[in-house]
């Protein structure tokens, strides 16, 4: 039954990728890659990957798609029309995926337990995880404190992403004078749309609820500091888009977005540095408590933490910047 | 039976080559950070779908079962973190694409490369 799903799932994934690329029309394509994200998301939870999916849902089908959607509100929705098929890309991009398929052949089977990935380092994790860390949930285990320092590093990425976003799409352009009733006029949003309004309205602080318990539950879960980050963002950003972008940056001003952009990342590095005070390595959180697993429980919750405040920070950020170009 | 163990594999592959068309054949900007995002969906999948096992769970322990089978958790926290990053790192780009939009007015390759010339 799980075989015969999957395969329908995977079907459709593919259908929906050509749908994307044929279409000339943008909000569809855009539309499609949000149907393609939440196709790949229960691919992964059929897979095992529970946290994966968590986090592709949330970013893929919820926020990267409010994302596309206020690029194309400052580019415009048509593609321009072409000649059908361009051929000499079609048989690179042949040759390159017949090669892979040709590949696929010396892979092992999908889930041989004998597979070498499985034989190397993953044993030692699932098998030191509850005497070193005793949380249930591996995957925030070796995210948190094993690998501690790459996290570091993709949370730095993120960051960096907001910064760049930042001085690319200028906080300048928002002094550009304007009047009160434009102003009102080109950010009215969906605010005269009685239905959504109710609706979502009542959402946000449910969705705002999930996102603290995504949050602060990431070690018995599935969830963590990146799928509560996106979740968070997702919902002050459903709440700008029921009110009117000036009212969600009333919500979480400017000042506090900031702040969380690069407290979150701060807070991560931090606690590094406490762990490197204390007499302990850098990210070692066992010297954070007299228990040393006390000690990671209180490291991960901080670090995820950071984690969360950075994601959200960066994604509410990113996603005011486009709409306050697309109200200039 | 045997085959379709590597349907998986087979999908990856083929939505790689679908992105990576989109990359080199579209001349929408825009339309090239969907085909680009695809391409990156297809590397998740391939990650994700080598950390099954066989009858295995999801890898979060629970203590009233004894001698659960647990799936591999290590591409799942490479692939969590890159679910992420991926976002930042399109939004970057978006960006870039906007900007782009206003000094030349057009999101179309052939014609900004046009433009450029003209000048």
């Amino acid at each position: 039954m799980t075989l015969v799903f999957s395969l329908f799932l995977l079907t459709m994934l593919v259908i929906v990728a050509v749908a994307i690329v044929n279409s000339v029309n943008l909000f569809s394509a855009v539309m499609l890659s949000g149907i393609f994200s939440l196709l790949m998301a229960v691919n992964f939870f059929v897979l095992d990957a529970a946290d994966v999916a968590l986090t592709e849902a949330a970013v893929g089908a919820g926020v990267a798609t409010v994302l596309f959607l206020g690029a194309l509100a400052l580019t415009g929705e048509r593609e321009q029309e072409r000649p059908p098929a361009q051929w000499l890309p079609l048989v690179i991009a042949t040759a390159t995926g017949g090669l892979l398929i040709y590949a696929t052949f010396g892979n092992p089977v999908l889930g041989d337990p004998q597979a070498p990935i499985h034989l190397h380092v993953a044993p030692w994790y699932l098998e030191n995880t509850p005497r070193l860390i005793d949380i249930p949930n591996v995957v925030t285990a070796i995210l948190g404190s094993f690998r501690g320092f790459d996290t570091l590093g993709e949370v730095f990425v993120v960051f960096t992403a907001g910064i760049g976003v930042l001085s690319i799409l200028g906080v300048r352009h928002t002094l550009v004078e304007i009047t009160a009733t434009e102003l009102d006029a080109r950010q009215r949003s969906l605010r005269h749309h009685l239905i959504p309004r109710v609706v979502g309205r009542g959402m946000v602080p449910f969705i705002l609820l999930f996102a603290l318990y995504v949050q602060f539950h990431g070690e018995y879960s599935p969830g963590g500091g990146f799928q509560a980050g996106a979740i968070a963002a997702a919902s002050i950003i459903l709440y700008s888009l029921l009110e009117g972008d000036d009212r969600g940056r009333e919500l979480v001003p400017e000042w506090l977005l900031r702040l969380m952009l690069a407290g979150g990342a701060f807070l991560f590095g931090a606690v590094g540095v406490v762990c490197m005070l204390l007499g302990g390595n850098f990210l070692d959180y066992d010297v954070l408590s007299s228990v040393p697993s006390e000690g990671q429980h209180l490291g991960l919750l901080l670090i995820e933490l950071g984690v969360g405040i950075t994601v959200s920070g960066v994604l509410l950020t990113v996603f005011h910047a486009f709409a306050r170009r697309a109200s200039r | 039976m045997e085959i379709l163990a590597l349907y998986n594999y087979w999908v990856f592959a083929i939505l790689l080559l679908i992105g990576l068309y989109a990359v080199i054949a579209k001349v929408n900007l825009v339309k090239r950070m969907i085909g680009l995002s695809i391409f990156q969906a297809a590397v998740f999948l391939l990650y994700i779908s080598m950390d099954k096992v066989e009858g295995g769970t999801a890898p979060i322990f629970r203590s009233d079962v004894v001698g659960a089978v647990y799936s591999n958790p290590l591409p799942q926290v490479l692939i969590l973190t890159a679910i992420v990053v991926g976002i930042a790192t399109t939004a970057l780009g978006l960006a870039v694409v906007v900007r782009i939009r206003e000094e030349y007015g057009t999101v179309e390759e052939d014609k900004i490369k046009e433009l450029d010339s003209d000048s």
